[in-house]
């Protein structure tokens, strides 16, 4: 395989808060390759976006990233330690919104009420090429007829609260593919739309991936989503990387007793009407209650005493491609 | 079973005012003649895209707003022309679960005293016979009795919604409306909850009315289904049958966008283009016209009638009985 371009080690980015510290991601490692989708899932407040805004070097205070690597291959071909960068430097910013893109899940509060998406565009255009301001608005123009918004001509000229919510979203992907990233980003970008409307999304997505080689990280909840769309995984739970592994190996040979119950947990349309759901006992523990051992050991059915509720379990590799961090995985060799 | 609720050509209008004197321009038709029943010890689910009308349906049903016109028959009196005096009995019997267990209960309130308080407006005066009520209720939705004098912002949100739910059944409800109890709650937690509801409504034979967007979730809910579109139901039927085999061309379109959590089955997706209609300005004939790859130029001026093509599973499509629709169960997944 190529190289990737985009390498996390061993990321940790913590909240430092008068209450005590979050350790929101404890401990990340993956890569990215050019044309292929990593899929990040896990419940509410597992990390997935303060990974997505360490990569792009956006953590809000008082969070920062405590160690760690975020390694980007240049087009050039030279790597780039994104930990390293001053978060509000040049080469940083340059990256930002170049040739990483990024997609939030709220349109509405990432889209500016008081200028035109046209305008939006021109000046997220001309921040990453020297180009004048009637080319600009062409090469807006040409962008929102990519993402497939309708009379892209006078779309143009709308407000972002003049579009239904589908639309607000493709003119989302358009802002970030405006600096013609090689990674796109995606935080949730379906979670608050219509299955319908999703569908669209998603497809959108595929064929820019398709066409333009991008390498895409999709931030989600919806397990349904991520065995659509992911070429790789990763499950994250309480800040740490759980599981990582081919999606195929995720959904058929789940290694981690988390992704195996999550799996279990989840609704599908194939059950049959009235099939209660395997549930996962407990719920996520509070960010400054993080339990000692394993995180995920109260809730485990499958937990050790003495082991699992004491010692941090190391990440163990099963075959080439899969890993997951689970003293169950720890076998003498036979 | 016995009928309990029945709602016969429900319709809401809400009125687009507009220029300096606020005239009437136009009309939202929210709600157009919808009709359903629902029987005791039943779940039927309301389900289509956002602003098709869901909310405003089963907010007519419990009369927090008042319909325009049509039936809404519970426990055979008509809730929608009832005195707000005379509702108040019936109210007590029809009760609501929230989607946001985080803002639907007083934060100044104990656990105590939010599911107590419906006793306590009906009636329900000695301390002693409330609390050892409120006592079984919270046994009902499983939380510890310990919890009883605490705050709810000590709640996580599967357990907020547990309190939620206990209110709801304080008063031996017959039909609970539940607008999209679960989706603000994670997975896991979301998994005991649909569990939960699904126990208390066996045991309890409690009617419901489902809400929800999530298509996964109402299969492993719901008796019944219906789909509605730009305010009309345009396809109802038994659970099974809809997922299996979908007789409307929106059904068959949103059955086919719903991810299916398994990357052996990725699926050619029917894409629908465009987006929901207006409902204040909805399309000619069928609603879904423009959007439907079988649509014809009949489609374009006559309105469909909500025709039953099997024993319950009645569908609002011209075309209904010349086209095969693909369901989920079915063959339309690849690998
Ligand atoms: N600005 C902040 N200050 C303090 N803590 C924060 C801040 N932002 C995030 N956190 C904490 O970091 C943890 C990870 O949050 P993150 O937003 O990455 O979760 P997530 O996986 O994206 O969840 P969701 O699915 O709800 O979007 C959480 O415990 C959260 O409370
Ligand atoms: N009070 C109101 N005044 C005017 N229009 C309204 C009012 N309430 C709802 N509507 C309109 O009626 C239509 C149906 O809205 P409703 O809230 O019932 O949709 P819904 O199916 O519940 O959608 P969602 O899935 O987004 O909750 C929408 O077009 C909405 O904008
Ligand atoms: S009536 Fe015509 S347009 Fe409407 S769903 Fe049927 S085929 Fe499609
Ligand atoms: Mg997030
Ligand atoms: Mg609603």
């Amino acid at each position: 395989m190529a190289d990737p371009i985009l390498s996390i080690r061993d990321l940790h980015t913590y909240f430092f808060a008068d209450e005590g510290v979050v350790r929101a991601v404890d401990g990340t490692s993956f890569d990215l390759y050019a044309g292929q989708t990593l899929g990040i899932v896990g419940e509410s407040g597992c990390g997935k976006s303060v990974t997505a805004r360490s990569i792009l070097r956006i953590v809000d205070r008082p969070g920062r990233i405590v160690s760690g690597e975020i390694l980007l291959r240049r087009a050039d071909g030279s790597v780039t330690d994104m930990v390293k960068l001053p978060a509000d430097g040049r080469e940083a910013r340059a990256i930002r919104g170049g040739e990483i893109g990024l997609v939030f899940q709220e349109p509405m509060s990432s889209l500016s009420a008081f200028h035109t998406i046209g305008n939006q565009l021109i000046e997220a255009v001309r921040l990453h090429a020297p180009l004048s301001k009637k080319q600009a608005r062409a090469r807006a123009i040409e962008l929102l007829a990519m993402v497939g918004i309708p009379r892209p001509e006078q779309r143009v000229d709308a407000y972002s609260f003049e579009l239904s919510g589908g639309l607000r979203q493709r003119v989302m992907v358009a802002l970030a593919l405006a600096g013609e990233p090689r990674v796109l980003i995606a935080d949730e970008p379906t979670t608050a739309l219509d299955v319908t409307t999703q569908a669209q999304i998603l497809e959108l997505i595929r064929s820019l991936q398709r066409d333009r080689d991008l390498a895409v990280i999709l931030i989600t909840h919806d397990m349904g989503v991520i065995a659509e769309m992911a070429d790789d995984v990763v499950v994250m739970y309480l800040g740490k990387e759980v599981e990582k592994g081919p999606v195929d190996a995720i959904f058929h040979a789940p290694l981690h007793p988390y992704t195996r119950a999550l799996l279990r947990s989840i609704p599908n349309v194939l059950a049959e009407p009235r099939e209660k759901l395997a549930t996962i006992a407990g719920s996520i523990p509070h960010p400054f209650a993080r339990p000692r051992g394993c995180p995920f050991h109260p809730r485990c059915t499958e937990a050790i005493q003495g082991l699992c509720d004491v010692a941090f379990p190391e990440t163990f590799d099963v075959g080439a491609q899969q890993a997951a961090a689970c003293h169950l995985l720890n076998k003498p060799a036979a | 079973m016995s009928t309990v609720l029945d709602v016969r050509s429900l319709r809401k209008l809400f009125p687009i005012r507009s220029g300096l004197l606020s005239r009437v321009s136009g009309h939202v038709k929210a709600v157009d003649d919808v009709s359903f029943t629902i029987d005791s010890g039943e779940t039927l689910s309301l389900v289509g895209e956002s602003g098709c009308g869901k909310t405003t349906t089963s907010r007519c049903i419990l009369r927090a707003i008042a319909p325009t016109s049509g039936e809404i028959l519970f426990q055979g009196q008509d809730v929608a022309k009832l005195e707000r005096r005379e509702l108040r009995p019936l109210r007590r019997q029809m009760q609501m679960i929230f989607q946001d267990p985080f803002s639907s209960l007083n934060p100044r309130m104990t656990i105590s005293e939010i599911i107590g308080e419906p006793l306590l407006v009906n009636g329900m005066t000695d301390t002693a016979e409330r609390n050892a009520r409120v006592a079984e209720l919270l046994e009902l939705v499983q939380l510890p009795s310990a919890y009883l004098n605490r705050f709810p912002h000590a709640f996580s949100g599967g357990q907020r919604q547990r309190i939620g739910i206990a209110r709801a059944l304080a008063l031996h409800p017959s039909l609970i409306v539940a607008d999209e109890p679960v989706s603000a709650l994670d997975v896991s937690v979301q998994a005991q909850i649909v569990n939960l509801m699904i126990e208390l409504q066996d045991r309890l034979g409690l009617a419901m009315l489902f809400v929800a967007h999530d298509l996964s979730v109402v299969k492993h809910v719901s008796h019944r289904v219906a789909v509605m579109y730009v305010g009309r139901i345009v396809e109802i039927a038994p659970t099974k049958a809809l997922f299996a085999s979908p007789g409307h061309p929106y059904t068959e379109a949103l059955l086919s966008a719903v991810p299916v959590p398994d990357p052996r089955r990725r699926a050619s997706r029917i894409v629908l283009e465009g987006d929901v209609a207006d409902p204040s300005n909805p399309p000619s004939g069928c609603h879904f016209h423009p959007r439907c790859r079988y649509a014809t130029d009949r489609c374009k001026v006559e309105t469909p009638p909500l025709v039953e093509i099997a024993p319950g599973h009645a569908v609002r499509c011209l075309r209904a009985d010349e086209i095969s629709l693909k369901g989920v169960d079915g063959g339309h997944t690849t690998n």
